[in-house]
């Protein structure tokens, strides 16, 4: 049992119980809080696979940002009123389950035998690729990839996200105008 | 420490977030259990670059999380908008486009 | 490998204790000379009773918050309730961890030097953006849980506030990165050598200019403390708080400003440096430690007199001059902050003058364009629409 298994148990179990939370709260906004128990504990997962520039991002994008949002649009709407109508019942709460568990089962009998006979899915794969690679994967590697190999990826993100910034403008406008 | 645990773990993740989308009429928990089902992705991407010793996989990571940002925005701009209108956001309720 | 005690777990304790007594009796400081400089600041005494000069003013407060009855009310949503002043105060302490107050000192018996600085992580920058981002969750939760109308607006205006300023305080840091090719703080600060000359706050003015006001309003303090405007909200987020719990707020806000000063510090006006006198007795002796981290420590307390100073002579910004100044005075500032240090370090091989130069002069364009704008757009609207425009809960009417 090394110490960075200990932690990713630590880390696992807790992103595990976050993300349980989350589909079982009534209230969102313990939902919400659930969601960013989990998003801390992934950021934690990252640095223990060494990606310290994407852990930072995870807190600072999802932690930081997203969550935030969700936060100011549950207590905008005082949604505490409405947690009654939350979840399905009876039969149809059962068969969501239960498809959910045979999907889990395909995703860890792929996860399982996918990589057996390659390289990448040995049991130490991990160790000899680090010890392969001269240096750790570091922030100015991504910088670099980022400006040069996925320069175009890079250039449509900031169409996506202008188009975003357009679209809840004219979200909001429209319902100004027709309000006055 | 190998990858399948990492992987095994993504999958629970993601089992959890589509298990949550089924259940759960409240749109913006919904909308939560997508973001959830985005990150289990995340997860899988880091593990596998690390395994492969290149970074490809951390980029990929932060172009989902771009793409998650800019839907994030949108879509609770329509859920506050559907809820000025309909004043509900149970997604059973919400069926005006069906036909 | 071996584990050497010594030095991999005691001098590490011994570092965050020390650096997080530091803090708090700190915050006890500020408590002091906020309310000693406010009184000075209105030609009053201030508190003088309790010791000499009111010393003991900060401890007698704190018997007293301690003594107070803990009272939750009955309407309050309790876990939240009580959870919330620990999710303001834990990010508030634990940013200090990144910031170096010196260099390296050797000390005789030990084998490596050691770093004045409790973790030098290599994405020092980012790891301090990410903690000062949940700062927020602390006031959100608190304001939501107290189930209080004047608490929830001061939650949402806070979160609002948060959100739009933490912007500027992420890009106005880019031009300082670029010139020091780095994220780690403790490079940032070496980077920037002995002289004032050579400090980031003169080759990225206008980055520091909006980077101190966005931290003003990260802090929540006057001229931003719109989320708990006596006037309009009660108190906002803790109105409904009392005893202890109130008084955890109080010292998160103050670390926030501690905190915040080092930072400023670290990144803008050269860490622990100040014209060679950091290497008096020679450079990584004890002495040359201590001196350094008395300067890191003096800027910092000079930082510290200005944020007091400014909370008892500006006004408090409406909502709508709140939004117009974070998002399109600062915002294009930092961002203009960014183009300008990068164009002008190809074009002139990394010569920090110009690059100095041309920030000061391209703020000055992108303001003077956006406050013609501005005027011409005000003309044709009137000020009354522009409040409402700007308003945080419009169209919630239509709701209710």
């Amino acid at each position: 049992m090394t110490a960075e298994m200990i932690l990713f148990f630590i880390f696992g179990a807790v992103s595990l119980i976050g993300a349980i939370s989350v589909i079982s709260f009534r209230h969102p906004i313990y939902s919400a809080l659930s969601l960013i128990v989990t998003f801390f504990s992934q950021a934690g997962l990252f640095v223990l696979l060494g990606a310290h520039f994407v852990a930072a991002v995870q807190v600072i994008v999802y932690a930081g940002a997203i969550m935030v949002l969700f936060l100011f649009v549950i207590m905008l709407l005082n949604l505490g009123t409405l947690s009654a109508q939350g979840a399905l019942t009876g039969k149809l709460k059962g068969v969501a389950v239960v498809l959910g568990i045979l999907l889990a089962a395909q995703g860890i009998f792929i996860a399982v035998n996918a990589f057996t006979d390659t390289e990448v899915g040995s049991a130490d794969a991990m160790e000899r690729a680090t010890a392969r690679v001269t240096n750790p994967i570091e922030t100015s590697d991504i910088g670099e990839l980022l400006f040069t190999e996925y320069l175009l990826p890079f250039e449509v993100t900031s169409l996506i996200l202008l188009a975003a910034l357009i679209g809840v403008i004219v979200l909001v406008k429209r319902d100004n105008q027709t309000e006055s | 420490m190998s990858l399948e645990y990492y992987l095994i773990l993504s999958a629970l993740l993601f089992t959890i977030g589509v298990i949550g989308v089924l259940i759960r009429r409240n749109a913006i928990i919904i909308f939560m259990c997508i973001e959830l089902m985005l990150n289990a992705a995340n997860l899988a991407f880091v593990a596998i670059s690390r395994s492969l010793g290149d970074a490809d996989g951390q980029l990929f990571v932060f172009f989902v999380m771009a793409v998650a940002a800019a839907e994030v925005a949108i879509g609770l701009a329509i859920i506050v908008s559907v809820f000025k209108h309909r004043e509900t956001i149970n997604v059973d309720e919400v069926n005006s486009l069906k036909g | 490998m071996e584990i050497n005690i010594l030095e991999q777990i005691t001098i590490p304790i011994i570092k965050i204790l020390f650096i997080a007594h530091l803090l708090i009796i700190g915050v006890m400081a500020m408590i002091w000379s906020e309310r000693r400089v406010s009184g000075w600041i209105q030609d009053r005494l201030g508190p003088n009773r309790v010791g000499p000069q009111g010393l003991l003013q900060p401890i007698a407060d704190g018997i007293k918050f301690l003594f107070k009855e803990d009272l939750i009310p009955n309407h309050v949503d309790k876990p939240l309730y009580v959870l919330a002043p620990a999710m303001l105060l834990v990010p508030a302490m634990i940013t200090i961890a990144v910031v170096p107050f010196g260099g390296d000192i050797t000390i005789t018996g030990l084998d490596d030097p050691i770093s004045l600085q409790i973790a030098d992580i290599n994405v020092g920058i980012l790891y301090i953006l990410a903690i000062a981002s949940l700062g927020v969750y602390g006031v959100v939760i608190g304001a939501w849980a107290s189930n209080n109308k004047y608490s929830l607006l001061g939650g949402l205006r806070s979160s609002a506030q948060m959100i739009s300023y933490e912007l500027t305080l992420g890009l106005a840091i880019i031009g300082v990165l670029m010139l020091s090719e780095s994220l780690s703080l403790r490079t940032i600060a070496e980077e920037q050598g002995s002289n004032m000359w050579e400090w980031n706050f003169l080759i990225h003015f206008p980055a520091f200019l909006a980077f101190t006001t966005a931290m003003f309003a990260e802090t929540n303090r006057l001229p931003f403390d719109l989320a708990e405007a006596e006037q309009e909200l009660v108190a906002g987020y803790h109105t409904e708080y009392s005893s202890m719990k109130f008084a955890i707020f109080f010292m998160a806000e103050y670390m926030n400003m501690i905190v915040g000063s080092a930072v400023v510090v670290t990144l803008f006006l050269g860490g622990w440096h100040f014209f060679g006198l950091e290497n008096i007795g020679g450079e990584g002796s004890i002495l040359s430690g201590i001196i350094s981290f008395a300067i890191f420590f003096i800027k910092t307390g000079i930082f510290l007199f200005i944020f007091i100073w400014v909370r008892w002579t500006l006004p408090r910004f409406r909502y709508d001059q709140l939004m117009n100044f974070g998002w399109k005075f600062l915002l294009p500032v930092a961002l203009t902050s960014i183009v300008v240090t990068g164009t002008l370090w190809v074009v002139t091989n990394g010569n920090r003058l110009w690059i100095g130069i041309g920030n000061v002069v391209a703020a000055f364009i992108v303001v003077a364009v956006v406050a013609g704008m501005l005027a011409l757009d005000n003309n044709s609207k009137s000020s009354t629409q522009a409040i409402l425009d700007a308003a945080p809960l419009r169209g919630l009417d239509a709701v209710e």
